[in-house]
């Protein structure tokens, strides 16, 4: 049966409106949950580098264990300064968006973590570019600003299998002990080696074969971000 | 269509025509197999069990749920707008199903990423609303949906199966070739994580079905 032209505009500007209304019902409903989903698997790779393991942890009590270890927060600026000191604004930076502003205006978080040996820890977060998209993580330092306790690696599309393993305990595990600085305090960062880095290199980890491009994102954002930090690992250092 | 409604009796809810909609599509009118449909999501969730199953039942609600919605406005539907409307029931559904995950199966919805926003263009749906809804009751409509939809997901299924085996020596994510075996020299196939083989799997899988079924082969 044809129908009228007025009908079909009813009919459709009914239809949009219905479903309109009724996604947005859904989307507030669940925006909640969504939300408390992304902050609790912050505070969970967060964690993850400085090898505190939430997986079995259930997801209300993640909030609880982040508060009993991460006891402090600061924002510090490239010049080394720190400029900010709120927590919940800082667990609220996203350093894409940081890296979007003026260098001037940037505030990258440095989270304190208070571990079970009672050592202090202090963590910095990563964001760098793999092969297919970002790749992220958070790496955390003994109170020298050299000796790495951990690190946590996310991607969002790397190759399955290949790629994407730099989230897998093999290749974040050998980070483990291993240092940014050499014995004359010059930064080298930490290298990702093709082949593999020899035992005794304290600044060299194995790459992941067939991952190679991943593997060099992983290394370039490490520099890259800890660059970023020199001023305040430097100011901290001489206090 | 709506004219012989009266004269129909009443059918009982299993009927046997409404239980072949259920099976067919396992076999016969398999969506994957033999009608070739939703290949491109196969190829790419389906590298491990976990996302092919949460997959498979996220199209299997989207595709009865919409049948059902689009054959009970079967008649309201203007003709000239009829892909349109389809269209929109199918990605509200859609969103529907991605926050729903996004709220509860979080990780989940991470592996699956952008595929869930792509069971809109997933040909199973719009070739089930076309060619089944707008001319049946809701009922056999529903039942239609949820019979492509685990249709579809019975191949997901079967490929995963093998993917994750054969390319990373897991089963729902549990280790079953044993470490001995690695030890002594075997290696996970890295081929059989990228999408070709998927493709190639899926083939087989044609194949296999093709050479039981006399129905399906082409003189």
């Amino acid at each position: 049966m044809e129908h009228s032209n007025k009908y079909i505009f009813i009919y459709s500007i009914v239809m949009v409106v219905v479903i309109a209304v009724s996604l947005t019902v859904v989307a507030v409903q669940l925006k909640p949950a969504q939300e408390d989903n992304i902050r609790i698997e912050k505070m969970q790779n967060i964690l993850a580098s400085v090898n505190v393991p939430t997986a079995e942890v259930p997801k209300k009590q993640v909030i609880d264990v982040y508060h009993k270890y991460i006891t402090n927060v600061v924002g510090v600026n490239l010049n080394g300064d720190v400029v900010e000191k709120d927590a919940e604004k800082l667990f609220a930076i996203e350093l894409a968006n940081e890296f979007k502003k003026p260098a001037a205006q940037q505030v990258l978080p440095v989270y304190t973590a208070t571990l079970d040996n009672g050592d202090t820890a202090f963590i910095m977060p990563l964001r760098g570019k793999g092969l297919w998209g970002p790749v992220w993580g958070y790496i955390s330092f003994r109170t020298d600003y050299n000796t790495v306790v951990g690190t946590m690696f996310d991607h969002k599309g790397e190759t399955p299998g290949l790629g994407a393993e730099i989230n897998q305990p093999f290749f974040m595990d050998p980070f483990k002990g291993k240092t940014i600085f050499d014995q004359d305090g010059k930064f080298t960062s930490i290298q990702i080696m093709k082949g593999g880095a020899p035992d005794d290199n304290p600044h060299g980890v194995d790459a992941i074969s067939g991952g190679t491009i991943t593997s060099k994102g992983v290394e370039k954002m490490i520099f890259d971000n800890l660059s970023n930090y020199q001023a305040y690992i430097n100011k901290q250092k001489k206090q | 269509m709506s004219e012989n409604k009266k004269t129909k009796e009443r059918e009982p809810m299993f009927s046997a025509k409404v239980l072949r909609l259920l099976k067919n599509p396992f076999n016969l009118e398999n969506p994957i197999t033999v009608q070739v449909l939703g290949i491109c999501s196969a190829l790419a969730v389906t590298v491990q069990m976990k996302p092919a199953i949460v997959m498979a039942l996220s199209v299997t609600i989207v595709t009865a749920f919409s049948n059902l919605i689009i054959s009970a406005l079967r008649d309201t539907i203007p003709s000239r707008i009829r892909i349109i409307v389809q269209l929109v029931v199918v990605a509200a559904l859609v969103i529907i199903v991605d926050q729903i995950l996004k709220a509860y199966v979080y990780d989940v919805s991470k592996k699956l990423s952008v595929f869930v926003g792509l069971i809109i263009t997933n040909c199973i749906l719009m070739g089930r609303l076309e060619a089944y809804a707008m001319a049946n009751k809701p009922w056999p409509s529903f039942v239609d949906g949820i019979g492509n939809g685990l249709g579809y997901g019975l191949i997901l299924v079967i490929v995963a199966f093998f993917r994750e085996l054969l390319g990373s020596g897991k089963i729902y994510g549990m280790r079953v070739i044993p470490q001995a075996l690695y030890d002594s020299g075997y290696m996970d196939n890295g081929l059989m994580i990228l999408p070709p083989m998927a493709l190639i799997t899926i083939g087989v899988i044609i194949w296999v079905q093709r050479s039981k079924t006399p129905e399906l082969q082409e003189k």
